[in-house]
């Protein structure tokens, strides 16, 4: 009797739920905060209570007397080498501190209490130094040097050009010029930081590490230790969240490793809640001035920016954000001639790192709140004026990004009509003309982001080792990291759909940077794209090998088969011809012939390096959304209401339901944070409010209704057509809250966050309709 | 060095003695003392729910509560929702509508949901959206769990 096997239902596009969620569900992962490894110690750091000073003297004396204390680094007795982007900072500060974050020793300990009475007792002598904290002021003549290599304070500087700014001015009928002021905000990650470190006998280091780049964490962090990185194995526990502040390597990580070495036993270094609010990196603050021109018929002329990013006391990603922020300043709409000058001065306030949107939160904010004025200065509605100039599929940025799909006007459109946009903003806009407390408002924002990896290094690959074993199961060795964001679901649901078994029987493997082949890291909104068209591709090469055996086996040609529900099958009736485990194991035990279904893959995808000038088409893909804020805000008390965000957004392909949704959602939280109510706030160098009590997160009661359109253009080059997704929904809410509270009571916020006491600042101070 | 405290409590349905400095807090002790690692400590100063445990039917922050004052109470833990039948209907739909992402706050978010829907078996959204008040989640933005407490509340 034949067996006929049916098709079953496809996961591309499932609500699929997250491999890892059962066990976490039942408390039951273990999470890197929760691992005790035999005979570990645990440590803490010292940090300095200055922003900028000479150290003097640093006694350990009484510190190391205190019982239970089994290790203490400081500068004097551990590596010199140094960590960072620019390699500016010695993770334990010997000669001077620069920011109030700064280490000066690192203590381990038989238990936190000991550790913690040793802290106390270390004593450091200071000569404070003269301090700058505002990037401009840092660029004058005169002001305190902080790095002494580092003439003129200045750090990494971006500068692009093109066209005839000048020319496109004199021409232009309208031309806005605003200044800008862009907060410090944090990623206040769930999860703690935390660093095991591990030496065995030979000298090898085991870290286990919170990091979303493991492979070239090894580059960066080996300079630090004095060890060669082929030294270092990297292994990633659970992690209680990332969003970019994990990649880079930062000095509590080296401490530890030097603390591990000196008490040859594993070394627990952990944060305090406090201690994340101070001492894990922000997102980079900016001042941005900005001057755009269009003419009267709402063609935009040009855009001149000039940004000033507040460095701090050392360079992480923080300072690189232009390189992000520059293409939606410069290529988000249709911008024929621009200007785009960046430059980040070293400052003795703490330093920034990467954080999900990395720049473009900051440049959407900026220009889709610039691109709302201007269309009210032309006397164009907000949607009009930006399909005007809107860029059509197929067109080229001045940086060259290649928009092959754009979906923007077709974002703008779709969000605009779902919402009844143009109505309500008309009806909002007149309203402000008679009194009344509670007004509402509706905004729009849009913006652009790389969806097909971002080739920031020579290689923006992902590699892929596929095995199958003798059960017809797979095993996936990734070297995409999972940091909680659901690359676990996607790829089992590629491999499993190509090879036609269950996702039970698909196990990712992604912790071992001994195992694991070479990946960039989690960043860029890159990992379902790029990890997945490495799985995929790796998948197809498995599905060939196998295919190719029964055909040999079963006489009916390999492209008459495929592989369906543990079975491979005749294509055209679902004839069984082999179970696929069976299959395997007479591919495996054939003797001389003997095949074991093993592939590997490293998929680069075709985009390309920036020049000199900027110029590259860095992504395969490029994503765009528009996303629409209807609120209300409360005149008497600024307290604002968010009713509902409306997201359209150029997905290319879901794959996974239940992911995309929860990375729209999540994302759209840290956006709404970004302009309603997170700041971190940092007077004279100094971190005001390091805890959840004074730093706003959004909580469950201040979500709105979310709804999400996903336009699904299948992109070409995309695994079953995706592009990455996850950061524009973090980017666009901020400015299109800042437009829907101008609709409402129809001020500007050029300073999020836009938090109650400064909306009832503005409205006493007379800027608008008085509040009733 | 604080004195040491001889305290009794169940935990999940199971009598415990364990000894306890008096300054120890029951966040420490259970995770440290009893290695039920489920509750976590993200901030330690009862700001964000990632510590709640369910004492004799209140949830509570772990981490503000001293070791001592469990002593003589009923207290229930993650590790102690999950039935012989398999996962509680909370859990269950955690997953199954995608409520968990990273998972740091998931343990703390179940039980406090727990507690929730044992005072409230049929919230308004809004009434579940406040029940979650003091629980932080940076990773989902809430909507997930929200639907899935719905489900659970609506079946
Ligand atoms: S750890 Fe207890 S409330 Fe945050
Ligand atoms: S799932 Fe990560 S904090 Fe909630």
């Amino acid at each position: 009797m034949d067996q006929i096997v049916e098709k079953p239902d496809t996961l591309i596009g499932a609500a699929f739920p997250k491999p890892d969620a059962p066990d976490k569900v039942v408390g039951k992962t273990t999470y890197i905060n929760d691992m005790v490894l035999p005979r570990m110690l645990v440590a803490k750091i010292k940090r300095t209570d200055r922003v900028h000073a000479k150290i003097l003297s640093v006694d350990i004396s009484e510190a190391e007397k205190v019982p239970g204390i089994v290790a203490i680094a400081t500068a004097e007795n551990s590596p010199k080498g140094l960590i960072g982007v620019l390699k500016d900072n010695p993770p334990l500060k010997g000669d001077k501190v620069r920011c109030i974050r700064d280490e000066i020793a690192g203590v381990a300990g038989e238990t936190e209490e000991a550790v913690n009475r040793a802290l106390e007792l270390i004593k450091v002598e200071y000569e404070d130094l003269p301090t700058v904290f505002d990037p401009e002021e840092a660029l004058k003549e005169g002001a305190p040097l902080i790095h002494e290599d580092k003439p003129g304070n200045i750090g990494l500087t971006f500068d692009f050009e093109h066209g005839d700014v000048k020319k496109a001015e004199a021409e232009s009928d309208v031309v806005l010029e605003e200044k800008y002021e862009l907060h410090y905000v944090t990623h206040t990650c769930m999860g703690p930081g935390c660093v095991i470190a591990d030496f065995d006998t030979h000298g090898k280091l085991t870290i286990y590490t919170q990091t979303q780049y493991p492979y070239n964490y090894k580059m960066d962090l080996a300079p630090a230790l004095d060890i060669p990185a082929g030294d270092i194995r990297v292994i990633q526990p659970p992690t209680g969240g990332a969003f970019g502040s994990k990649l880079d390597v930062y000095p509590f990580e080296p401490i530890a490793v030097y603390l591990a070495k000196i008490a040859r036993r594993p070394v627990k270094l952990f944060f305090s809640r406090e201690e994340e609010f101070i001492a894990s990196p922000t997102r980079q603050p900016a001042r941005v001035y900005i001057k755009q021109g269009a003419k009267k018929d709402g063609t935009i002329t040009f855009r001149d920016v000039q940004v000033y990013l507040n460095n701090g006391g050392y360079t992480s990603w923080g300072a690189t954000i232009p390189a992000v922020m520059m293409r939606t300043m410069t290529g988000h709409f249709r911008i024929p001639n621009v200007e785009f000058h960046s430059v980040a001065p070293y400052t003795n306030n703490p330093f920034a790192g990467s954080f999900r949107g990395y720049g473009n939160v900051q440049a959407t904010y900026v220009t889709a709140t610039l691109m709302d004025k201007m269309a009210e200065e032309l006397g164009m509605d907000p949607i009009e004026f930006r399909l005007k100039n809107a860029q059509e599929p197929g067109e080229r940025t001045p940086q060259n990004s290649l928009l092959k799909n754009a979906a923007l006007a077709d974002c703008i459109k779709i969000s605009a009509e779902k919402t009844d946009f143009l109505k309500k903003h008309a009806e909002y806009t007149e309203a402000r003309k008679t009194p009344g407390r509670i007004r509402q408002g509706i905004g729009i924002a849009t913006s652009v982001h790389n969806a097909g990896g971002a080739k920031i290094h020579k290689s923006d690959g992902c590699g892929t080792i596929l095995t199958m074993d003798d059960y017809g199961r797979a095993t996936v060795i990734t070297g995409a990291s999972e940091i909680g964001q659901g690359i676990d679901a996607v790829i089992t649901q590629l491999v499993s759909e190509e090879l036609g078994i269950p996702p039970s029987d698909v196990l990712i493997a992604n912790d071992d940077s001994a195992i694991g082949p070479w990946d960039v890291g989690v960043h860029a909104s890159r990992t379902t794209f790029i990890a997945g068209n490495s799985a995929r591709n790796a998948a197809v090469k498995a599905k060939q090998q196998i295919l190719a055996a029964a055909a040999r086996q079963s006489n009916v040609s390999a492209d008459k088969l495929e592989l369906r529900g543990g079975h491979v099958v005749q294509k055209d009736n679902g004839v069984s011809v082999t179970k696929l485990d069976r299959l395997i194991r007479a591919m495996h035990f054939a003797g001389e012939d003997a095949e074991l279904v093993m592939v590997s893959e490293y998929y680069e995808p075709p985009s390309e390096l920036e020049d000199k000038n900027h110029v590259g088409d860095i992504s395969a893909a490029y994503a765009h959304g528009a996303y629409i804020t209807e609120l209300e805000v409360d005149t008497l008390t600024g307290g604002v209401k968010l009713h509902k965000i409306t997201a359209v957004q150029d997905v290319g392909k879901v794959i996974n339901k239940l992911g995309i949704e929860g990375q729209m959602e999540g994302g759209i939280a840290q956006g709404i944070g970004y302009g309603l109510s997170e700041e971190l706030i940092i007077e004279e160098g100094i971190v005001k409010n390091p805890n959840f009590r004074d730093y706003k997160v959004v909580t469950a009661p201040e979500m709105p209704e979310i709804e999400c359109h996903f336009i699904e253009d299948d992109e070409e080059t995309g695994p079953f057509g995706a592009k990455g997704i996850s950061e524009l929904p973090c980017i666009i809410p901020g400015a299109s809250i800042a437009n829907a509270v101008y609709n409402a009571i129809g001020v500007r916020f050029d300073n999020p966050p836009i938090t109650p006491e400064k909306i009832v600042r503005a409205l006493h101070g007379g800027k608008a309709e008085a509040a009733e | 060095m604080s004195a040491k405290i001889d305290i009794e409590f169940t935990v999940n349905g199971a009598v415990k003695q364990v000894t306890v400095p008096a300054t120890a807090s029951a966040l420490d002790m259970l995770r440290d003392q009893l290695d039920l690692k489920g509750a976590k400590e993200a901030c330690g100063e009862g700001e964000c729910g990632a510590c709640t445990v369910i004492v004799d039917g209140v949830s509570v922050c772990s981490c503000l509560s001293y070791a001592v004052d469990f002593d003589g109470r009923k207290i229930e833990t993650i590790e102690g929702v999950q039935s012989d039948e398999g996962l509680d209907p909370i859990q269950q739909a955690f997953v199954d509508y995608g409520a968990v992402q990273c998972g740091y706050c998931t343990p703390g978010m179940v039980m406090q949901v727990k507690h929730t829907l044992d005072k409230n078996p049929n919230p308004t959204k809004e009434e579940i959206q406040r029940g979650l008040e003091g629980n932080v989640c940076r990773c989902t933005g809430y909507s997930k769990i929200i639907d899935a407490v719905t489900e659970v509340a609506s079946s």
